[in-house]
């Protein structure tokens, strides 16, 4: 099926660079590797790592993969890039040469998002991607063949903290105070405020503030909380949870911007390949190839569709601005251009949409809401007049990490009998009782003692406990 | 800027690096482990009493399933659409994990976890009797007789019978044996003449077109086949040293046996009839239904004719012996007899039925009396259990069944017996 040969594609890379640094775009250097399928499953098991610890979960996620793709359920992906410098990206073999074109091309838009998108540049570092990884893998594997270890207890505790790993900050790029700076603030809060009235008004009583309180600040990483304040894990526990917690966060800004990243990369290779004049077979393939993987899918999100058409967008709006957007919006300041180098380097899906994504744009996407009734899901708002705020708050609340609920260790010893204290900030959306239930007992697993999560189920606060007797479930007043 | 490095597929890479072999096998190790774990509520569903060995069962998975805190179901989602949604219309159904994040490709976010695996029935019950370490049972020598019933081809040899003659081999030995002649003959022949061109003779010998025109003499002349070219397929018969084993389901059909206890009953001698097929290659099953006369049934008859009237214990006793007397001699079968009821006998029958058991037991390798009794009916009816504990025979033993749950741990009380017995 493959109708090239490499030389042919080190030509067309060539070119394709030639136009990218043309247009703007700023890259790590890239590698590619050709890979057949087997090897893409085994990349997307691992998440395009080419070495990654072992663990169950990925043989697992290898058979899923390799099911859907033997039935036909689901294809490959062109491509995969990691985050790394240099940086590395799979093309499946099979594909043909203008398949191999539109996905360097992309790769290259990814490869630029991930060199300047603060999410990335701030929280990872990307010449370590591959050492790091190669590490954990290392550590992982001593633990397994340990003789005092061995698999069944590495597995107890990645089990474990494969299930909370997510529980954890969200934004990597805010500095998290240490525990001493958390103090100074307490104190520095608690001080009196100046006030030039002094004189007449009644002395403010000063309350002593609370220092000793663990955690001071209610604490978001959860696995970094239990390896810091659960004395009774061995050095080698402590250090799975932080190779857990490591990688969790090299992926989180993937996460985060999975809409505009996806969408930055098919703006450019549209840019990129359309400039390039190939010739009217391959132009005609591309438009295919194109348009399938930006085609909307009736009632999900594609990330490639939203994130491409709010670039497009933001650019047409500073470009050619209609009368009317001047009015609503003001008139633009800076060039398309350079508005869209601005916004790829400081934004995050969530704040991208909530800035960009126009009332009109909504409107013409047909973007709508929907909730379960029964067994069905049906259409509950849709983007008019009224509707189309609420919609898009619900988008906001569902892109990045926002499927993730957020839990935060309140207290290390709740009640004096070191009990966990969680608490879910619950933002109108309730808990999976039965994945609540399993995940608290992992909780425990970890913390060797109670612990409890406060939530709200249907409206009303209720309290879940785990400890050696099990689960249990009581309402809060 | 560095050069863009382009690393080209390379199949003997590929090859080598199949990298989550490690992890796929210790993932299907959980499989089936947590199958095992869960074996006693697999057993317990219906579906698979008396299904075929090579059906699939859809096994729900405990073990393997990842957890996170996720939201439930009162969390909304958006779409985009065709361009003409209008609320209340539907888009889809509701109560999968992982919808609506619209999402083609490999990603970070877990989607749509499974927790069911097909496993056959075969395979299902390997595990089953993996997790009970039971012995091997007891086989007097008497009992074993060589079964010469199957044949395995193995091979072929130069002498046999007619029969066993095969042809196509015998052809392609006597074209091998031609060829070679030929080859020779023509070897002679180009010998001297010592032709540079000449094509070496392994290929000519291989590839019947590039053959080159042998001397006209050569091809007119018979080349018949000869004592050396037949080949007769070699059948070894398989004289592994095996047994007979007969199971004997007997079973109260009388009017108090419902379905529910009925179905009870069947779950169990499907096991016993599983287990008992797993350790001998000849098994034979015989069912006796009985009220207050026993009869030899069918299978369909067993576990479908509902009859009514009283119930006669011994009579189904008497029936067993009858048959083994008659069929199944103790010196060349093992017997497993197996006896459910829901202990509801006349007690005038009591002393008899006490007595034929005890012969029972001294033919039979493993003799065993269910009750069942389905949860709370216990406290009201009269239990042959308490008839039972008389009998002290060392392959004897009397289970309650009260729940489908209750059918594993009976069928592992019912086969330590025959441990004890092994290891006394």
């Amino acid at each position: 099926m493959a109708n090239y040969e490499i030389a042919e594609l080190i030509d067309w890379d060539a070119r394709i660079r030639e136009k990218a640094a043309e247009f703007g775009l700023s890259w790590y250097p890239q590698e590619f590797e050709i890979c057949d399928h087997n090897g893409m499953l085994g990349y997307m098991a691992y998440s395009g790592m080419p070495s990654h610890y072992p663990h169950w979960s990925y043989g697992k996620s290898y058979e899923k993969l390799k099911t859907l793709y033997d039935y036909g359920v689901s294809g490959l992906p062109y491509e995969m890039v990691i985050n790394s410098n240099p940086a590395i990206a799979y093309l499946m073999r099979d594909n043909s040469l203008l398949l191999q074109i539109l996905t360097i091309a992309h790769v290259y838009g990814h490869n630029d998002f991930f060199k300047n998108n603060f999410t990335f540049t701030s929280a990872t570092r990307a010449e370590l991607t591959i050492e790091t990884f190669k590490a954990h893998a290392l550590r992982v594997r001593r633990y397994t063949e340990d003789p005092s270890i061995g698999i069944e207890k590495v597995e107890r505790i990645l089990d474990a903290a494969h299930a909370l790993a997510f529980t954890c900050r969200r934004n990597l790029s805010i500095r998290k105070l240490s525990r001493e700076e958390q103090v100074e603030r307490a104190i520095e809060q608690a001080q009196p405020r100046p006030d030039p009235f002094q004189r007449i008004h009644p002395r403010a009583e000063f309350k002593e503030p609370e220092t000793r309180r663990v955690p001071l600040e209610p604490d978001e990483d959860l696995l970094l909380f239990i390896r810091d304040h659960n004395p009774f894990l061995a050095e080698w526990e402590r250090d799975l949870l932080t190779i857990v917690d490591e990688e969790t966060k090299y992926f989180l800004p993937m996460m985060e911007t999975k809409i505009m990243n996806e969408g930055w990369a098919s703006y450019w290779h549209k840019k990129i390949v359309e400039s390039l004049k190939l010739d009217q077979g391959l132009h005609l393939e591309f438009l295919v190839r194109h348009n399938q993987v930006l085609r909307p899918i009736p009632g999900q999100i594609n990330p490639y569709h939203l994130g491409f058409k709010v670039w497009e967008d933001i650019y047409r709006r500073h470009e050619n601005p209609t009368p009317e957007e001047i009015r609503k919006y003001g008139a633009p300041t800076k060039s398309g251009t350079e508005k869209l180098f601005e916004v790829r380097e400081v934004e995050r899906d969530t704040s991208f949409l909530r800035r960009y994504l126009t009332e009109e744009l909504m409107r013409e996407l047909d973007m709508f809401e929907y909730e379960a009734r029964g067994d069905e899901l049906v259409v509950d708002k849709v983007s008019d007049e009224e509707g189309w705020r609420k919609v898009k708050e619900t988008l906001l609340k569902n892109v990045g990490t926002g499927w993730i609920p957020v839990i935060k260790v309140e207290d290390a010893d709740y009640g004096h009998t070191r009990t966990l204290y969680l608490k879910h900030y619950h933002d109108g959306r309730d808990l999976q009782l039965e994945h609540a239930e399993k995940t608290l007992a992992f909780v425990q697993r970890l913390w060797g003692h109670e612990c409890v999560l406060e939530t709200v189920l249907q409206g009303k606060r209720s309290l879940l406990c785990y400890n050696e007797r099990g689960f249990s479930m009581r309402a809060l007043k | 800027m560095s050069d863009t490095i382009f690393r080209e597929y390379r199949p003997s890479d590929a090859e080598r690096s199949d990298r989550s072999a490690g992890d796929r096998l210790r993932h299907r190790e959980k499989v089936r482990e947590s199958i095992r774990e869960n074996i006693a509520d697999i057993i317990a569903e219906e579906s698979i009493i008396g299904k075929n060995r090579d059906k699939l069962i859809k096994v729900p998975l405990r073990g393997v399933k990842e957890y996170r805190f996720i939201y439930g179901e009162n969390a909304p989602g958006v779409g985009t659409g065709d361009g003409n949604t209008q609320p209340g219309q539907v888009v889809g159904k509701a109560g999968k994990e992982g919808q609506g994040k619209g999402d083609g490709k490999a990603g970070d976010q877990p989607g749509v976890d499974y927790y069911e695996t097909d496993v056959s029935l075969e395979e299902l019950i390997e595990i089953m009797f993996e997790d009970l370490e039971l012995p091997n049972l007891e086989r007097r020598t008497l009992r074993e007789i060589p079964s010469d019933l199957s044949s395995k081809r193995k091979g072929y040899r130069h002498v046999g019978i007619r029969v066993r003659l095969d042809k196509r081999r015998t052809a392609r030995q006597r074209v091998t044996r031609m060829m070679a002649t030929l080859r020779s003959r023509h070897h002679q022949a180009a010998l001297p003449a010592a032709d540079a061109s000449a094509e070496p003779p392994a290929e000519t010998a291989y590839n019947p077109e590039t053959v080159p025109t042998p001397p006209p003499v050569a091809v007119k002349k018979r080349f018949p086949f000869h004592q050396d070219d037949l080949r007769f397929k070699h059948l070894e018969t398989d004289t592994r040293e095996d047994s007979n084993a007969v199971v004997i389901c007997i079973m109260d059909t009388s009017g108090s046996m419902d379905t529910m206890k009925k179905y009870l009953a069947r779950s169990f001698f499907f096991m016993l009839y599983q287990f008992i097929a797993t350790r001998y290659r000849n098994v034979e099953i015989v069912f006796i239904g009985h009220h207050t006369e026993a009869t030899e049934v069918t299978e369909e008859e067993f576990f479908h004719k509902g009859e009514a009237g009283g119930t006669f214990i011994s009579s189904g006793y008497q029936k067993a012996l009858d048959i083994i007397a008659e069929r199944y001699h103790p010196s060349l079968w093992n017997i497993y007899a197996f006896h459910c009821s829901d202990g509801d006998n006349f007690d005038s029958d009591n002393p008899a039925a006490l007595r034929t058991a005890k012969e029972l037991c001294e033919v039979c390798n493993l003799f065993g009396y269910g009750e069942i009794k389905p949860l709370g009916s216990r406290y009201y009816e009269s239990s042959m259990l308490n008839v039972f504990r008389r009998l002290d025979a060392p392959n004897f033993q009397a289970v309650l069944i009260e729940r489908k749950e209750d059918i594993w741990p009976s069928f592992k009380a019912f086969l330590s017996k025959d441990r004890i017995k092994e290891a006394s």
